[in-house]
């Protein structure tokens, strides 16, 4: 029995280091490691990466794909004020309504609205987008496998020669990252394409990994806080175990030489 | 018993006058503090309390899920992660509840495996055996409607997969299929009479186990020794000693939990379930949750869609019929060499079908799956009932108290060799 618990430790050590199984993603390449802050276990978010990376959203992704999870007032715990926030929410005009007419009419955009979606269905992004759906980006990084590192990869995977033999379909772009190999998207980060306002070289590379972090902040918000409580929690627990034990071991001790 | 009031022990006059009246104290002071138990338990035994508790935590955080989750497939997928964003401490009630399914699913494998090792499944405890695999199903039945229910991708396709399989039955499939589509096609009508049933079940499931408990409560315990106590000196008060013991292992479950709902909360899952459940494009590849993956396994072993979904049910319902299959007097496998390592293969062809449920069905899985399929029925079908017959067990010690108190206590014959290692684990 104990050697079987033994060999059963081990087995199951081994299939929690494969990770959970069924995740052929066609032919992809495995994304390469970014060295993200925030992947290691007790990770927290570069905020100031995070800015840029919304930055990089703002100005570049928001013209094909939306992210109707968030809020701008979300963007709050990015470390933005709320001038700052009221004043990127003002940029943007929505509709609301009806009012007292029954019309519909446009305002600028406050704290509590979504995210201005780039178009108003997903037919017309299609029609926008020659056929191609861009998904929708506020929970891109848990719906991806490794989706930090993914998303670095692809963004940074452009500009690639096609292996032999592989013709690339009319409208697509090779990315060996992509499931397939052949993406939609085309080549959208490029060296200095914006200006980042605290200055920072606008590489594309340093975009990618900008707004990587920017998307998986959006995808898990909860993130910092949910580790937070997870320390003390295991803390917590370290501790009430040890003192069940103890109790444990002091009421089975007196029952050995009652009986012995 | 006769009529009247209860002859009640307890001090408290308030809770005396209750007690009269209708003895809940006394039943549980009969039924958990005095209650005499095999004093060799090991901590193989945790988890039925586990179960419980797990249990109990499903339905308390799945309660304040319901008041904000929408079972409306424009609004499933949003009101789900608008409970991940929005709702006070709603991340920490959903990633619970989530990884808490998985946690169901560890909890009760292992519990079984218990029952299978120690042969628990044995006269007197048949039917207290058989309401347990009554409860495994219902809690499989709860898991797959509650995986539906974010209605991401896999939710989707999971569901179109699995409520397929029934259409395989001859006559009646099509009608039930549609009964369970509430159409035809998983829509809408499918979320919400899945919500409607992922809410009732657990319920009908807190049901039965009242009644496995009620059942155990006859029986008694089985223990390592599988040897019945003979006498007080065999037993001790279910309270302190088990009550403490299983405080110990929940606060190690719970370390486990906490570890998965803080640090990984995504691991078990798939990530095409956070992808908003599209109808006009199927994933590359359908895999069910972990804990399903065997019976996937099985399914797929079999070149005939009947014959696999016959031969996946019957994975499980053969379990209903192992009391009388295993012919063998000797419970616990600690006395029987043989049929130890038979069940030890058992095991493995079980986590190899787990793997290979979820590798597309290919070569060389598919001859895997079949190699592993064609074992685990052997193992209730032939090994067991043959090896009853020829087996030849150890011999079994002639009391807990003997085996447990050893030589010094008893003055008299050496142990029995099972005795000697199940014992190491009762100091624990």
């Amino acid at each position: 029995m104990k050697r079987f618990l033994k060999i059963a430790a081990l087995a199951g050590i081994v299939l929690l280091a494969a990770g959970p199984s069924g995740q052929a993603a066609g032919e992809a390449r495995h994304p390469r490691d970014a060295g993200f802050g925030f992947a290691s276990l007790f990770g927290t978010f570069d905020r100031a990466s995070a800015q840029r990376g919304f930055q990089v959203y703002k100005e570049v992704c928001s013209a094909c794909h939306s992210m109707r999870l968030l809020s701008y007032r979300n963007l709050l715990e990015l470390g933005l004020s709320e001038a700052e926030v009221r004043a990127i929410a003002a940029t943007f005009t929505v509709t609301d309504g009806p009012n007292d007419e029954g019309e519909m009419f446009e305002r600028p955009a406050r704290l509590s609205d979504r995210f201005r979606r780039p178009h108003a269905n997903d037919a017309a992004a299609r029609l926008a987008n020659n056929g191609a759906l861009p998904p929708d980006l506020s929970v891109i990084t848990k719906a991806r496998h490794d989706g930090a590192n993914y998303l670095y990869s692809l963004l940074t995977g452009y500009g690639q020669e096609p292996p032999q033999g592989v013709t690339i379909g009319d409208g697509l772009n090779y990315n060996p990252y992509f499931p397939g190999g052949q993406i939609a998207m085309g080549q959208v980060l490029n060296d200095d394409q914006i200006e980042y306002s605290d200055g920072t070289n606008a590489s594309a590379e340093q975009m990618a990994r900008d707004v990587t972090t920017f998307l998986a902040w959006a995808a898990e918000p909860e993130t910092e806080a949910r580790r937070r409580m997870g320390i003390r929690v295991l803390i917590f627990l370290a501790i009430a175990g040890l003192l069940a034990y103890g109790v444990k071991r002091k009421i089975w001790a007196e029952l050995k030489t009652k009986t012995a | 018993m006769a009529i009247g009031l209860h002859d009640s022990q307890v001090k408290n006059p308030v809770l005396r006058w209750v007690d009269q009246r209708l003895p809940v104290i006394t039943m549980i002071q009969k039924e958990y503090g005095t209650f005499p138990t095999p004093r060799n338990f090991n901590y193989f035994w945790n988890f039925g309390a586990l179960a419980m508790i797990n249990l109990m935590i499903m339905i308390a955080t799945g309660i304040f899920l319901a008041m904000h989750y929408q079972p409306n497939t424009a609004m499933a997928f949003e009101s789900v992660e608008r409970i991940m964003r929005d709702v006070n401490y709603g991340w920490l009630i959903r990633y619970v509840h989530m990884n808490g399914a998985s946690m169901f699913f560890i909890v009760v494998y292992i519990h079984i495996f218990r029952g299978l090792y120690y042969g628990s499944y044995k006269a007197p405890r048949e039917l207290l055996w058989m309401l347990g695999v009554v409860i495994f199903l219902l809690m499989m039945a709860t898991a797959f409607m509650g995986y539906v229910l974010p209605w991401g991708q896999m939710s989707l396709w999971g569901a179109v997969v699995i409520t397929n399989l029934f259409s395989a039955f001859p006559v009646v499939g099509d009608f039930i299929v549609t009964l369970l589509w509430g159409g035809f096609s998983v829509d809408n009508p499918t979320l919400n009479r899945f919500f409607a049933l992922h809410y009732l079940l657990p319920f009908m499931i807190v049901g039965v186990v009242f009644l496995h408990v009620a059942a155990l409560h006859i029986t008694g315990s089985n223990n390592p020794l599988g040897v019945e106590p003979k006498g007080p000196q065999d037993t001790i008060p279910f309270h302190p000693y088990y009550t403490i013991k299983d405080t110990v292992g929940i606060v190690v479950y719970l370390m486990v939990f906490a570890a998965l709902v803080f640090f990984a909360p995504n691991y078990l899952g798939h990530p095409d379930n956070y992808i908003p459940a599209n109808p006009l494009s199927t994933p590359a590849h359908i895999v069910p949750e972990w804990y399903f993956l065997p019976y996937y396994a099985i399914l797929r072993a079999v070149p005939d869609k009947l014959g696999g979904v016959i031969l996946m049910f019957s994975s499980i319902l053969v379990w209903f019929a192992l009391p009388w299959l295993d012919t063998s007097k000797v419970r616990s496998m600690n006395f029987r060499p043989v049929a130890r390592m038979f069940f030890f293969l058992w095991c493995v062809s079980f986590v190899v079908l787990m793997y290979c449920g979820g590798k597309p069905a290919e070569e060389p899985y598919v001859t895997v799956s079949r190699i592993a399929t064609a074992y685990y029925f052997a193992y209730f079908l032939v090994v067991l009932p043959l090896l009853g017959r020829f087996e030849k067990p150890m011999p079994l010690p002639e009391s807990i108290s003997r085996a447990v108190l050893g030589i010094k206590a008893m003055g008299a014959g050496p142990l029995p060799g099972g005795a000697a290692t199940a014992k190491p684990m009762e100091k624990a």
